[in-house]
C-alpha cells in the first residue's frame, strides 16, 4: 500500500507547526531545543516523502545531511544549555535576556 | 660622497619609523642603540658629505639633489630636492651633532621613563625634519620640514601628557606658533603669485628684475615670511609659548627649543636674505625686534626663581641678537652667534637637566645652592657654558660671537648707535642673569640631599659641548684682533658680506672694551648681589615690577583679554546658529531611531524566533501572491 504524497506532507508540515509553536510558547530552554529537533525531523521528512514520490535518492542523502546536522546541532546546544545553566542557574531562557539594547 | 646627501634626513626618519613599529616590543637598550644610533650616522654622514662637498669646491657652489618630482598641479611643480651650500652645511653639522649629543645624553635621562622608545621616536622624527628644513630647495618643502618641527614640538612639550599642564604648554605652543606659520604660508602665497615658482634659488635671482627695493609687495612678503620667522623664533610679539614650552623633558628643551628648532627663523630669514636685502624698511623692523626682544626677554630671565625659565628667556634673548644681526645685514655673524649659541644653550640646558634630575625634579633655584662640590663636572661644563653666554671677553667663544654683532650693530650701513646701546644693555642684563643662576644653584650652602649622580652618558655629552663652547670661537677672530676669519668666508659663499661705514680699529677696541667691562661688570653684580645669599624659596610679596617681569611683562593676560577673551565670546553666543542646529538635528534624529531599533533587541530569544517566523511568512506571501 502506498501512502499518498499529500498525506506524507501534511504529517511533516503538522509536525513543523507542533515544532514551531513549542519553539515560541515554551520557556524552558530544553523543551525549546526538542521543538528544533521537532522541525528539522520535519523537514527531513518532508524531503524523504518528495523523494520517494519522484522515485529519487536525493531526498534521502539530503535527510542524512539534516540527520548529522542535528547532531551536531544538539551537540552545541546541550553545551550551551550547560554553560546557561551554571550562569544562570535557570534554564529560563526569559531570565537570561541580559544581552539586550 | 656628497651624493649620500639624502642619507643624512633617511635615517633619522628610518629610526624612527623603527622605533614607532617596533617600539614597545625592543628593548630599552634596543631602542637607545637605534635612536641614538641613526643620528649618530647622521652625524658621521654629515662629515663625508660635508668634506665631498668642499673638497675642489673653493666657490662654494650649491650642490643640488633631486630625489623625485613632489607634485606637478598647474603650474606649481615643487621637487622633492635639496641644496647643500655652506649655510645648510652649518645647520646640518649643528643639527646632527648638538643632536647627536644629546640623544646621547638623553638614554640616561628617560631611561626610567615608560615613554622611553616613543620618547627617541619623537626625537629622531624632530631631527629628520629639521633636515629636511634646512636643506629643502623650495620653500614648500622647507614648509613641510617647519611644520614637521612644529608638530614634533607640540608631541615633546606634552611628552609627559598626564598633567593636564603640559598638554596645556604643548597646545599653546603649537597654537602660538600656528600664527606665525599661517602668516609665512600667505607670504609663499605671494612669492608664487609672483614668481610661479617657489624654488628659493629661482626666487632670489629673479626677485631684484621683479621688485624695485622697497616696492609694496616685497615689503608686505617680507613682513609676512618675517611673521613666520618671529613665531618659530619666539620673538616678539610671539614669545609667549617658548616658557612654558620647559614642561618638556630638559633635553627636549636643549635640542628643540634652545639649539635647532628656535633658530628656523634666523635660517628662514638668511635664506631669503636677497628679499629683505630688497626691503630695508623690514630690514629695520627686524633689527628693532631683536633689539626689544633681547632686553625683555633679558628682563624677564632676571626675575625667575625655575631655572628652565631663566633658560627660556635667555635663549629668546639671545636669538634676539641674530635678529638684530640679521637686521643690520650682518648674516654670517648671525649664524655664527646661531652655531656658538646651539653649543652653549645645549650645554646650560643639558646642565640644568642635571641639576633637576639629581635634586628630584626641583626647578626652583632657591631650594638649590652648594652643588659645586658635588657634582664638579657639572659645575665646571655649566661655568664654561655660563662664561660664553655672558659673552666674558677673549677667553669664551660667545664673546667673539656676540662682539662681532655688536660692533655690526653699530658699523654697519644699517646699523645705528640706538641698537648698539641696546645690545650693550642687553650684554650686562645677560652676564648679571647667567651668573645669578650660577651662584644660586652651584654655591652657597647645600640645602637638600641628592638622589642620583649623572653618569658617563651624560657627562660625555656635557664635556664635548663645554669644549666646543670655548674652543669654538676661535674660528673668527675680529680685525684687530688676529683677524681669522674661517667661518666668514665660509659663509660668504652663501651669503653676502655686510656693508660697514665705520672703520678704524679705535672704535671697534672701545666696542670690544665696554662689551668687555660690560660682562664683567654684570658678574660681579651677580656676585654682590647672590653670592651666599639667603633667598626665600617663594617669594610671597613681589614688588610690582618684579611681578611685571616675572610674569613675562603680562603678554600672556594682555593676549588673554585681547584674543582669547573675545573669541571664547563669540563662540558662545554664536552657539546656537542654524549650522549648529542643522547638525544637532541629525544627532537627534539619529539618536530617536537608535532608541526605536535598540528596543527590539530585548535578550529574549522566543521574541527573536517569532520575528524571525513573521518574517519568513511575509516572504513567502510576497512570494507566493506577488
Amino acid at each position: 500500500m502506498t501512502i499518498p504524497m499529500e498525506q506524507g506532507i501534511l504529517l511533516s508540515a503538522i509536525l513543523f507547526s507542533i515544532g514551531l509553536t513549542g519553539l515560541l510558547i515554551r520557556r524552558n530552554v530544553i523543551f525549546m531545543l526538542m521543538s528544533v529537533e521537532v522541525m528539522l525531523n520535519s523537514a527531513g521528512m518532508a524531503f524523504i516523502v518528495a523523494g520517494s514520490a519522484w522515485n529519487l535518492a536525493d531526498g534521502q542523502v539530503m535527510f542524512i545531511f539534516i540527520l548529522s546536522m542535528a547532531a551536531a546541532e544538539v551537540s552545541v546546544g546541550l553545551a550551551l544549555i550547560i554553560q546557561l545553566y551554571k550562569k544562570f542557574k535557570t534554564t529560563d531562557t526569559d531570565k537570561a535576556s541580559t544581552m539586550n539594547g | 660622497m656628497k651624493e649620500l646627501l639624502w642619507i643624512i634626513p633617511a635615517l633619522p626618519f628610518a629610526g624612527s619609523l623603527i622605533l614607532a613599529v617596533l617600539g614597545r616590543k625592543l628593548s630599552r637598550t634596543a631602542c637607545a642603540f637605534l635612536g641614538v644610533g641613526s643620528v649618530f650616522l647622521s652625524a658621521i654622514f654629515t662629515v663625508l658629505v660635508g668634506n665631498g662637498f668642499l673638497e675642489n669646491n673653493h666657490g662654494g657652489a650649491p650642490f643640488h639633489q633631486v630625489l623625485w618630482q613632489w607634485m606637478d598641479v598647474d603650474g606649481l611643480s615643487p621637487k622633492f630636492a635639496f641644496t647643500l651650500d655652506t649655510l645648510s652645511l652649518t645647520f646640518i653639522f649643528v643639527i646632527t651633532f648638538v643632536g647627536a649629543l644629546i640623544h646621547l645624553y638623553s638614554v640616561q635621562f628617560m631611561w626610567k621613563d615608560e615613554g622611553f622608545a616613543k620618547f627617541f621616536t619623537f626625537m629622531n622624527l624632530f631631527i629628520g625634519f629639521m633636515l629636511i628644513l634646512v636643506l629643502a630647495d623650495n620653500l614648500l618643502l622647507l614648509y613641510l620640514g617647519w611644520e614637521g618641527v612644529g608638530l614634533c614640538s607640540y608631541l615633546l612639550i606634552g611628552f609627559w601628557y598626564k598633567d593636564p599642564a603640559n598638554g596645556y604648554a604643548a597646545r599653546k605652543a603649537f597654537i602660538v606658533t600656528r600664527v606665525g606659520d599661517t602668516a609665512m604660508l600667505i607670504g609663499l602665497f605671494l612669492l608664487f603669485m609672483t614668481f610661479h615658482t617657489l624654488n628659493i634659488q629661482e626666487i632670489l635671482v629673479a626677485a631684484p628684475r621683479e621688485w624695485s627695493s622697497g616696492c609694496k609687495t616685497v615689503i608686505i612678503t617680507t613682513l609676512l615670511l618675517l611673521g613666520g620667522a618671529v613665531g618659530k623664533s619666539a620673538q616678539l610679539p610671539l614669545q609667549t609659548w617658548l616658557p612654558d614650552a620647559m614642561a618638556a623633558p630638559s633635553p627636549v628643551s636643549a635640542l628643540i627649543h634652545a639649539a635647532t628648532m628656535v633658530t628656523a627663523g634666523v635660517y628662514l630669514i638668511a635664506r631669503t636674505h636677497a628679499l629683505f636685502d630688497l626691503a630695508p624698511v623690514v630690514e629695520t623692523i627686524v633689527a628693532i625686534i631683536g633689539a626689544v626682544t633681547l632686553i625683555v626677554a633679558g628682563l624677564s630671565a632676571l626675575n625667575q626663581q625655575d631655572v628652565k625659565k631663566v633658560l627660556a628667556y635667555s635663549t629668546i634673548s639671545q636669538i634676539g641678537y641674530m635678529f638684530l644681526a640679521l637686521g643690520v645685514g650682518a648674516w654670517s655673524a648671525a649664524i655664527f652667534h646661531f652655531m656658538i649659541h646651539a653649543f652653549f644653550k645645549a650645554l646650560l640646558f643639558l646642565g640644568a637637566g642635571v641639576v633637576i634630575w639629581v635634586m628630584r625634579d626641583e626647578h626652583n633655584m632657591f631650594k638649590m645652592g652648594g652643588l659645586r662640590k658635588k657634582i664638579p663636572i657639572v659645575f665646571w661644563t655649566f661655568f664654561i657654558a655660563s662664561c660664553a653666554l655672558s659673552a666674558l671677553p677673549l677667553v669664551t667663544a660667545g664673546f667673539y660671537s656676540k662682539d662681532k654683532i655688536l660692533w655690526l650693530a653699530y658699523a654697519s650701513d644699517k646699523g645705528s648707535i640706538g641698537l648698539w646701546l641696546a645690545a650693550m644693555v642687553g650684554a650686562f642684563i645677560t652676564a648679571l642673569y647667567t651668573f645669578r643662576m650660577v651662584f644660586l644653584i652651584f654655591f652657597g650652602e647645600a640645602k637638600e640631599a641628592l638622589t642620583n649622580r649623572p653618569g658617563i652618558l651624560m657627562t660625555i655629552p656635557l664635556v664635548i659641548l663645554a669644549i666646543l663652547s670655548f674652543a669654538g670661537g676661535f674660528i673668527e677672530l675680529p680685525d684687530n684682533m688676529g683677524h681669522i676669519t674661517l667661518f666668514s668666508d665660509f659663509m660668504q659663499k652663501t651669503l653676502p658680506g655686510t656693508a660697514i661705514t665705520v672703520f678704524g680699529h679705535s672704535t671697534e677696541w672701545i666696542s670690544q672694551i665696554i662689551a668687555g667691562a660690560v660682562a664683567i661688570i654684570g658678574v660681579i653684580a651677580a656676585y654682590r648681589l647672590y653670592y651666599d645669599k639667603h633667598f626665600p624659596f617663594e617669594i610671597p610679596d613681589r614688588s610690582a615690577l618684579d611681578k611685571f617681569f616675572y610674569k613675562g611683562w603680562y603678554f600672556d593676560g594682555l593676549y588673554d583679554k585681547l584674543i582669547v577673551a573675545p573669541i571664547l565670546f563669540l563662540s558662545r553666543i554664536d552657539k546656537n546658529d542654524f549650522i549648529d542646529r542643522f547638525y544637532t538635528g541629525l544627532v537627534s534624529i539619529t539618536q530617536a531611531l537608535n532608541k526605536v531599533l535598540s528596543a527590539t533587541q530585548n535578550g529574549k530569544v522566543r521574541w527573536y524566533a517569532l520575528v524571525l517566523v513573521i518574517g519568513a511568512i511575509i516572504t513567502l506571501t510576497i512570494l507566493f501572491y506577488p
